[in-house]
């Protein structure tokens, strides 16, 4: 059991060379080969075949298994947007997700329960985003660049320090930065939340960017340089176009992640007028209490829609990203 | 190759490079790196140490900082809440958090390579990882675990009773712990990345040596997957301490009931910024690196004795 996949390799790469002329005796002596540790089970022969209608029933019981944990996934999702749709009433007594009357009723009382209307939040909410996105787009693509393709001083204890930037939990910075802040006078307004990120702090996208650049072939920036290109031309002419891929990654899960970023959000914006959505949905708890679950459930569904949008369009983005910092 | 395994090559490389040369593109790089080199001072470096001197201060904003040595230290050792919290926090961490990855390894593996609704089965199973840290989610869940939420009223269809899972002391961390599994979707992406590299060849030669799907399992398909099980064992530990928003909303910012859901990021943020005690909170955020630091370097080192690395 504890056998490292390493040592088995070659056995069983002679195996498979062995089993291609289906050969009884030779797969036997393959198997003894292969295996000191007779633990098995089953004869081989019965393992390997499996009739067709055997296959089939196994095949319709597994996609079973999976439409049934895809419905218990999806439920509660399907079950608070049909009841954004249901009188508050029906909410408390109806946990079907067949919908019988339609009542828009409750996005409009929760579009105005606060004091400014859900727009407002809304465009807060992508004010705040789109400032973090465009900061990370120039300043980690920058730093990758250098960090993939410069040759400098200080490179390699730098690029450690970044990674391990990535691990280090945000509220061992927070109180020193919101006294920074304070002393601006930026606390109730955006700059806190995307000033940062103008600094590159979000330094997993830069390690994400990194691990992409380094894909690029190297001759593409040498022939350039050879031209006489500079840095910032090699940069936006030729690595900027060519790393799109990690740049909609980084924009996707940048959205993503302020979109849906509570903590540094409730600490910095303290003002109704500055709030953002995540900010107007918790006070909606505070104001109207459990008194108006539909329009709270429809606020709800409008505050993710933008997600669920994004990950629609950048699904293929959103996996790769995750891949390809996550795994060689 | 993750973040984890370059930190790694990168110490080999620095012991390569030792004696003086000359950089190429010296002062470029530094230009380029600009932004990130005053954000690390500016906004990480200083700021974590400035924070190191907090812990050691009574500081509330309005006053300068005081300096009053250990009586942190000695508060955080006698302080019933703080224990309580970090109890919480573990129980979450080391019961969700297996039960996490366990769930997404499970689900990775039964997605085949080319089944028929394959991309339909992972992106169901992808989303809520997706929606799950927003305050929407929190909120639904609240009421989903309410004494007359989705939940109860489910099992009064069969004919069970239930109670307010979200309102009882009892059952409030479960609610949370439930969420945290049901976001298993983003280590799931990453398991089944890591099991479509594992090569079929090795599967059809056990098979062919007469091993059962279960011990080709824990022969082939575990082993190499250890480096991603770990990556995600990791990342998932480091995110799971730092968890704050679904407490705070579904307890509506105090933790409760009694304290059950009261995370150890939710009670600094009250220290902090509830009664701006920001020496305690100092004191209390570098607790919580070193409980992270120290949890990830025990995994490390345990990672000799489980982890296989092909190079």
């Amino acid at each position: 059991m504890t056998d490292s996949p390493k040592t088995q390799t070659p056995t069983d790469g002679q195996t498979v060379g062995m089993a291609q002329g289906i050969n009884k005796e030779k797969r036997d002596a393959a198997a003894a080969l292969a295996n000191e540790e007779v633990l098995i089970s089953t004869k081989p022969e019965e393992m390997k075949v499996e009739t067709p209608a055997k296959k089939a029933v196994k095949s319709t019981i597994k996609h079973l298994l999976l439409i049934i944990a895809s419905l218990v996934m999806i439920y509660p999702l399907l079950w608070m947007v049909v009841s954004s749709l249901r009188p508050n009433e029906l909410i408390f007594r109806e946990a079907g997700i067949l919908l019988t009357t339609f009542h828009f009723d409750n996005y409009i009382s929760g579009w105005n329960a606060l004091s400014h209307p859900f727009h407002h939040f809304l465009l807060n909410s992508f004010i705040v985003v789109f400032g973090s996105i465009l900061a990370n787009l120039v300043s980690c693509s920058m730093a990758a660049y250098a960090f993939a393709r410069l040759d400098f001083r200080f490179k390699i204890p730098a690029f450690a320090l970044m990674l391990m930037s990535i691990m280090l939990p945000v509220h061992v910075v927070i109180i020193p930065q919101y006294i920074l802040f304070s002393n601006f006078g930026w606390v109730n307004t955006f700059l806190p939340l995307i000033v940062p990120k103008i600094l590159a702090t979000d330094a997993f996208f830069i390690f994400l960017m990194v691990q992409f650049i380094r894909g690029i072939p190297k001759d593409l920036d040498e022939a350039a340089r050879v031209d006489g290109a500079g840095h910032i031309r090699i940069f936006v002419q030729i690595i900027l176009p060519l790393m799109t891929p990690a740049l909609a990654t980084t924009t996707i899960f940048t959205f993503m992640w302020t979109w849906n970023d509570f903590f540094s959000q409730l600490i910095y914006l303290t003002s109704p007028d500055n709030y953002t959505v995540p900010l107007a949905l918790a006070a909606f708890i505070d104001s109207t209490g459990e008194s108006n679950w539909g329009g709270m459930f429809a606020m709800s569904i409008i505050s993710i829609l933008p997600l669920f949008i994004i990950f629609l369009v950048g699904q293929r983005f959103l996996i790769k990203g995750m891949v390809t910092t996550g795994i060689k | 190759m993750s973040a984890v395994a370059e930190l790694g090559k990168l110490r080999k490389q620095a012991k390569s490079q030792k004696g003086k040369r000359r950089y190429k593109d010296n002062l470029a790089g530094h230009l380029f790196l600009l932004p990130w080199t005053v954000g690390f001072f500016a906004i990480t470096l200083i700021p974590m140490t400035a924070t190191l001197y907090l812990a050691f201060t009574n500081y509330n904003l309005l006053q300068s900082p005081e300096w009053i040595g250990m009586d942190n230290l000695s508060r955080m050792v006698s302080d019933s809440r703080l224990h309580n919290s970090l109890e919480v926090t573990f129980t979450y961490v080391f019961v969700g958090v297996p039960l996490q990855l366990v769930v997404s390894l499970a689900v990775a593996m039964l997605l085949d390579r080319g089944m028929r609704g394959l991309a339909f089965y992972r992106s169901v199973f992808y989303l809520p990882s997706m929606l799950g840290s927003s305050v929407a989610i929190a909120v639904l869940w609240r009421q989903i675990f309410g004494h007359s939420g989705l939940i109860n009223q489910l099992l009064a269809m069969v004919g069970i009773e239930g109670r307010g899972w979200v309102s009882s002391p009892d059952t409030a961390l479960s609610t949370l712990i439930i969420l945290h599994v049901w976001t298993f979707g983003a280590p799931m992406v990453i398991f089944l990345a890591g099991l479509r590299q594992i090569p079929d060849m090795y599967y059809e030669a056990a098979s062919i040596d007469g091993a059962g799907k279960i011990k080709q399992f824990a022969t082939i398909t575990i082993p190499l997957l250890t480096p991603i099980i770990f990556f995600n064992l990791i990342m998932q530990l480091i995110g799971a301490f730092q968890n704050f928003t679904q407490a705070y909303i579904v307890s509506g910012g105090s933790g409760g009931p009694a304290d059950s859901t009261l995370f150890y990021t939710l009670y600094l943020y009250q220290q902090g910024f509830g009664r701006f005690d920001m020496g305690y909170a100092a004191a209390m955020a570098w607790l919580l690196v070193i409980i992270i630091a120290a949890l990830t370097a025990i995994n490390f080192f345990l990672a000799k004795y489980w982890v296989h690395y092909d190079d």
